[in-house]
This record gives C-alpha cells, structure tokens and sequence, in this order.
C-alpha cells in the first residue's frame, strides 16, 4: 500500500490538537489546576436556616475563597442543618475558638456561599470542631414578613 | 384481517433479524485487531473521516458559539446578568451542543460517504472477491472504518467545543463588551471537567459508536443496485440523526436528570 508522509503528518496534527483541546477544556474552561488540594481540614457549622446553600458553595474570608462545603445535613439533636466546611490546611489552628460564619449571597440573585470572620479568641479551632457562632441565610420571604408586620403595627 | 396480523409480525421478525444482523456484525468487525498493515488501514480512513471533517466542524462551532453568545447576551441582559454569558455558553456547549451538533454533521459529511463506499464496493462484488481471494473484508474493509470513527468523533468535538467557545468570547467580549476577566472566571467556577467536559466526552463516544455503525452496516447490507445505495445513504443520515438525537435525550437524563 501506497504510504504518503502528509497523510501521517495530517492524522498525527489532528490527534495532536485533539489533545491540546482537552487540555484547554480542562485549564482554562474547567479551571483545574494540577495541585493537588489534599491538605485540607474540616469544621462543622450548625445553622438554623442554610437557604439555598449547596455542597461544593465557596467558604470565604474577607471575601477570599478558603474552602467550599462539602456535605449538608440534617442535624436531629436540634433539627437544624450541620453544614461541613473543608478549609485549606494553611489555616489550621489559625482560626479562633469564637469565629463566625454566615450564609452571604453573591449578588441579588447569585449563588449563595458562606463567609467566615475570625475573633479574638486566643484558643483555636482544629480539625473536626463546630463553629458556634453563626448566622443564617436571609431568606425573602421573611425579610418581607418582617417588613409588612413592621408597618402595620407603626 | 389474519392476513394483516400474519404481515406485522413477519415485519417485527424482519425488525429483529436486521438488529440481530447489525450487532453480529459489530462484534465481528470490531474485534478486528489491527496488523501493521490494519494500523495504515485505520490512519487512513482517520484522515478521511476525521481530518477532512474538520473545517466543516470547525466552521458550525465558531458560528454556533457566536450565535450563543449573541442570544445569550440579549436575554441575560435583562437581568444584569451578561457576566454568565461564559458560563452558559461553555456550558451549553459541553453538555449537549458540541456532542450532537458535532455527530449530526459527522453523519452527513462522513457517515453517508462510508455507505456509499462500502456499498459500491458490494455492488460491484468487490466485497465477494475479497472473501474468494481468503481477506475477511469485515477486518480489512469495515473494521478500520469503525473504529477510525470512534476516534476521530470524540476529537472533532473537542474541537467544537474550543472553537465555539472562542466564538463565544469573540461575540461576547470583544463585541458586545462583556468583561474578559468574568467571561472566564464564570465559566471556570460553573463548569466541572468530570462532569460536564467528561460527560460531553462520553456522550460523543456513544455516538461516534452509533453512527459509524449504522453508516458501516447500512453500506454492508444494502440491496446492491443503484437505487439500493442511495437508499441505504438516505437511510443511514436519518437513522443516525434520529438515533442520535434520542440517545442524547436518555444520555442526559441519565447524567444531568439527577437519577443517582
């Protein structure tokens, strides 16, 4: 059979830019990066209401992306919602006892996502500790109730 | 009134024969492993089937991002929300766009030229020689043209999904004004490569697999006249749409449906 170079060449450049395409799917479309996020520690937070918080939701801190949440549930001692944070391991043993954490919205109608701010406690949070002081979601409807029963009772 | 019964099932039996024949026909051909000389066979038919497709693809995805970013823009504007004009676009385009745009036109550039080959090869028994001369041309003719589909699919769409999503920025920030940094920042905090690049890949496996086989099978088992051909032609860009298409809905329900 007849061989021809070029055609070689052509199918190796396609395949080549197959892969090329792949990896610029991945970079710069994805956003993955190739290091390897493994050290990692958790905090629980129980919230009284988490809005419309959803797992894989940014965790901030001055507005910087520290962690993301990884799992919600629902807490049957006190029938709120445990809500797992995983924070870069950079800040273990960094945060105080009394840091808060509250459920923020990006935006009016943005995603929902979770800012912590530190205290002046000198004891720190480790590995696996519950964030005590926290705030809940804002929810509409009521913020509304609030308003409406507001002005009818002035 | 036994006589339409006794004509529906011996459709139904024809039905099922004709499946039976197609998946036979698969599992022959697809273990076809290739020789050195099988390999020059395969690379051959990847520069038909895919290098040549790609202008054709490469020119739908760059027109069908823009065209994306532009509808976008006009609808999320409403909403002061153009800086997710990058994250529906990419989106759109991983998930299901780039996958069945780029099957579609696979068949009809690629898909009706094999039928037509192999089955001019049928009909001037070119295939029957070959058997008589002791060449299965189930290894040396259609299991080269199978699995150079199944390779050159998955990167043409590749290719769909880049372009399209250059379009996309080329529309929406170089002309409409969208900022650059949220264009990508939002398009890379939304899209996930496993779920939404890996399973756009998957989804164009599975129809890479669909379409050569039914062009391949179409063109292997046609009624070798004239008239014969173009059916079998006609049939195999139909079939494949249609089965693309149908196979993209079951795909995405059973990936983005939520049923896990």
């Amino acid at each position: 059979m007849k061989r021809s170079k070029t055609m070689e060449l052509g199918v190796g450049l396609f395949m080549l830019a197959g892969i090329l395409g792949l990896l610029f799917l991945g970079m710069r479309v994805s956003g993955m990066a190739f290091t390897t996020p493994d050290d990692t520690f958790r905090l629980e937070a129980n919230f009284a209401n988490i809005g419309s918080l959803k797992p894989r939701a940014r965790v901030t801190m001055a507005g910087v992306t520290v962690g993301r949440v990884t799992a919600i549930e629902l807490d049957t001692d006190w029938y709120d919602a445990r809500v797992v944070l995983e924070l870069n391991g950079e800040l273990e043993g960094e945060l105080s006892r009394d840091t808060t954490a509250a459920i923020l919205t990006a935006g009016l109608l943005g995603e929902q996502y979770i800012g912590l701010t530190v205290g002046g406690d000198p004891d720190t949070l480790a590995d696996g500790d519950t964030i005590r002081d926290t705030q809940s979601a804002m929810v509409l409807e009521e913020l509304i109730q609030q308003f409406v029963s507001n002005m009818v009772s002035d | 009134m036994i006589g339409r019964i006794v004509i529906l099932g011996r459709r139904g039996c024809e039905v099922l024969e004709a499946l039976g024949r197609a998946g036979q026909f698969l599992a022959q051909s697809a273990v076809g492993v290739p020789s050195r000389e099988g390999w020059y066979l395969w690379l051959r038919q990847v520069h038909f089937v895919g290098v040549l497709s790609l202008a054709i693809v490469l020119v739908s995805g760059l027109f069908i991002g823009m065209v994306l970013a532009l509808q976008g823009y006009t609808l999320l504007v409403d909403f002061g929300a153009e800086q997710a004009l990058g994250q529906m676009v990419a989106l759109s385009l991983l998930r299901e766009l780039s996958p069945v745009v780029a099957a579609l036109l696979f068949a009809g550039r690629a898909g009706s030229a094999l039928t037509a080959e192999i089955g001019l090869m049928k009909a001037t028994e070119q295939l029957t020689s070959m058997e008589m001369i002791g060449v299965d041309p189930l290894r040396r003719i259609v299991a080269p043209r199978l699995w150079a589909g199944f390779v050159a699919l998955p990167v043409l769409t590749i290719g769909f999904s880049v372009v399209g999503i250059y379009g996309g920025y080329l529309v929406g920030v170089e002309w409409l004004g969208v900022f650059e940094g949220s264009y990508w920042s939002n398009m890379q905090s939304s899209v996930d490569f496993i779920g939404d690049v890996g399973n756009g890949m998957v989804k164009s496996l599975v129809f890479a697999l669909v379409v050569t086989w039914i062009a391949v099978f179409q063109g292997y088992d046609l009624v070798p006249t004239s008239e014969g051909i173009s059916r079998a032609t006609t049939r195999t860009v139909v079939y494949s749409s249609l089965a693309v298409l149908g196979l993209d809905f079951v795909l995405t329900a059973l990936m983005f449906g939520g049923f896990s």
